[in-house]
């Protein structure tokens, strides 16, 4: 790690060096790297053991990288049906962290790590930072959640093996965020990207010019967001905007990042290996084809994923960069094929919500989620028509309705939302299926 | 001795209070009195009309979610210290009183008020001992009618 210091202020980062793999040295490490990890989730996954036995399938059977596509997919609800520690291939001993993130229902999802797994995690942060330019010398401001959300901890022990100066500042306290950017020169931040364009609105309230002071880069990842967005955050903020991409089940943020091009992010291809799927059928579609996009984890030891089904659509990208990395770019996320959304850099399922509500008043009433943007914050609304269940005559009674549904979904979701309470009937009802959420939020 | 409260929720946006008022309009029915609580959000409305079941029904079937409450209608003295002297009874007897609200009509020189006890019958007790006079529905409406 020391020689990072001597190369600061290189054109080239040497942590960067995987990134240009000539593709068949690639392709032998993946090769190599894939059908040890098959084996081990056969070992030590009794989920990845059974789905193959009922193939008939054995790890060996894994002699090229096509032979993939014959392995089982894993999707979210085997992460939710194992919980908590149902996919673990190590034993405990080894685990020194667990992450958790939103599940479907009530339960979040658990991801495990050892400690080879905490050093394969920071070096693509690593290569991360370094493919937007960063490196020892620069100051970066961490916003993004530390706790059990992987954005946080991914963030921060990349950007110190990285060699940078590390403010653990998380989520939240937008004026101090402003000070801290101000008094500690940042050079580059980590957040959610809506977050930074209220951190802009409010820096701008506050009398404070980000273009004049030394911040020059933002990593921003944790949910999907536009070249318009892109196209605002930089000249207002006088910054390089960069878009991250990760999920915790596959490591957490670091699984692919833009380069300086800024084309899209660059998969680290030698531990994740990389499928777009047709969503509907399960086959394979070849590059430049949009379709889902399928992560097997090529070095995770705790919790090896194999074929996880992101729900993310998007298509990889066959023609080289004009950085001349070897691995591919992927296309921006712009939609999933599930009925997820992000606030805030949170997922959300409404069956999370659905869930919350049913504990409260034993039944599912109707009810809708209304996602608004303002000065680059978004709220969160949900509202709950009233049911003779819960209509007490009294306002007493009815703000303890009020209260209790707000905590049910705060417990779940982890956020705090506004909860409304509407008379009935006036949620609109559907033949199909009901439209749950109406996303008033522009870009 | 009690009468029965006809209570709503409604938002608190424009248009909410007159729809179930045009309901009962519509369907021949008179509000005799009625009480509107109200916090930013939402708004309880209740009243009290003389056929609470047909009521009930008209706004069930216009979409509303109506509970029906026990209240208790007394006579006060409609001068100063009437109301207070019934309030001094209840707190008195250990009686809470979650609301309460007059009616638009007097009789005599008296007013009648309407009272969302948490112990009705035990109110009635007390009222009684004293003296006051609890209104019952019939007598009630009839009052009104005049």
């Amino acid at each position: 790690m020391n020689a990072f210091r001597h190369d600061a202020g290189s054109e080239f980062h040497p942590v960067s060096a995987p990134d240009y793999l000539p593709v068949i040295q690639l392709r032998a490490l993946q090769l190599h790297r894939l059908k040890t990890i098959v084996k081990r989730a056969y070992d030590h996954q009794e989920l990845f053991r059974k789905r193959m036995d009922e193939k008939g399938m054995k790890p060996q059977d894994v002699k090229t990288l096509e032979d993939i596509r014959h392995l089982p997919f894993t999707v979210k609800a085997d992460l939710r049906d194992t919980y908590p520690f149902g996919l673990f291939a190590s034993p405990m001993g080894e685990v020194v962290r667990l992450h958790a993130s939103s599940g479907t229902t009530g339960k979040p999802i658990v991801v495990a790590y050892t400690r080879e797994d905490i050093d394969v995690w920071s070096s693509v942060m690593v290569r991360s930072f370094a493919a937007c330019g960063l490196g020892n010398g620069d100051i970066i401001q961490n916003a993004y959640g530390y706790g059990l959300f992987t954005g946080g901890l991914g963030a921060h022990y990349g950007a110190e093996a990285l060699g940078a100066t590390t403010i653990p500042i998380s989520g939240g306290n937008s004026d101090r965020q402003i000070m801290i950017m101000q008094d500690f020169g940042v050079t580059a931040i980590c957040c959610t990207p809506s977050y930074f364009l209220h951190l802009i609105e409010r820096a701008q309230e506050l009398g404070v010019d980000m273009r004049k002071l030394p911040i020059k880069a933002g990593v921003f990842g944790a949910e999907p967001w536009t070249q318009a967005m892109r196209e605002r955050i930089e000249p207002e903020a006088g910054i390089k905007a960069y878009d991250i991409y990760g999920l915790s089940e596959i490591i957490g943020p670091g699984v692919a990042m833009e380069c300086q091009e800024q084309a899209g992010p660059h998969l680290f291809e030698d531990h994740f290996y990389c499928e777009i799927i047709d969503p509907e059928t399960g086959e394979p579609l070849p590059d430049g084809e949009e379709g889902e996009l399928v992560i097997t984890t090529l070095s995770k030891l705790a919790m090896p994923m194999i074929r996880y089904r992101t729900r993310d659509i998007t298509s990889l990208v066959a023609e080289q960069c004009g950085c001349g990395r070897t691995i591919r770019r992927m296309r921006r996320i712009g939609r999933r094929s599930d009925d997820m959304f992000i606030i805030r850099g949170v997922n959300v399922f409404p069956s999370q919500v659905e869930a919350a509500l049913l504990k409260v008043e034993g039944t599912l009433p109707h009810y809708q989620i209304v996602l608004e943007r303002e000065k680059g914050l978004d709220s969160m609304e949900v509202q709950v028509e009233v049911t003779s269940d819960v209509f007490g005559d009294t306002v007493g009674a009815m703000e303890n309705v009020r209260k209790k549904l707000s905590d049910a979904i705060a417990h779940t979701l982890g956020i705090r939302v506004k909860l409304s309470l509407v008379q009935p009937h006036t949620i609109e009802r559907s033949q199909g299926k009901a439209k749950r959420v109406i996303d008033r939020r522009k870009m | 001795m009690k009468i029965h409260q006809l209570s709503l929720f409604l938002e608190n946006k424009p248009g909410r209070l007159s729809e179930p008022c045009k309901a009962l309009a519509d369907a021949g029915i008179n509000i005799l009195t009625l009480s509107l609580a109200d916090t930013q959000q939402f708004g309880i409305m209740r009243l009290i009309v003389r056929d609470w079941q047909k009521g009930k029904e008209v706004l069930e079937q216009a979409g509303f979610v109506v509970n029906v409450t026990e209240v208790v209608a007394t006579e006060v003295a409609d001068q100063p210290g009437g109301l207070a002297n019934v309030l001094s009874i209840m707190e008195g007897g250990g009686v809470n009183i979650e609301y309460m609200y007059a009616f638009t009509f007097r009789s005599g020189d008296k007013a009648v008020l309407v009272f969302r006890f948490d112990n009705p019958d035990a109110a009635i007790e007390l009222l009684k001992a004293k003296n006051i006079n609890v209104v019952g529905g019939v007598e009630l409406y009839d009052r009104a009618e005049q």
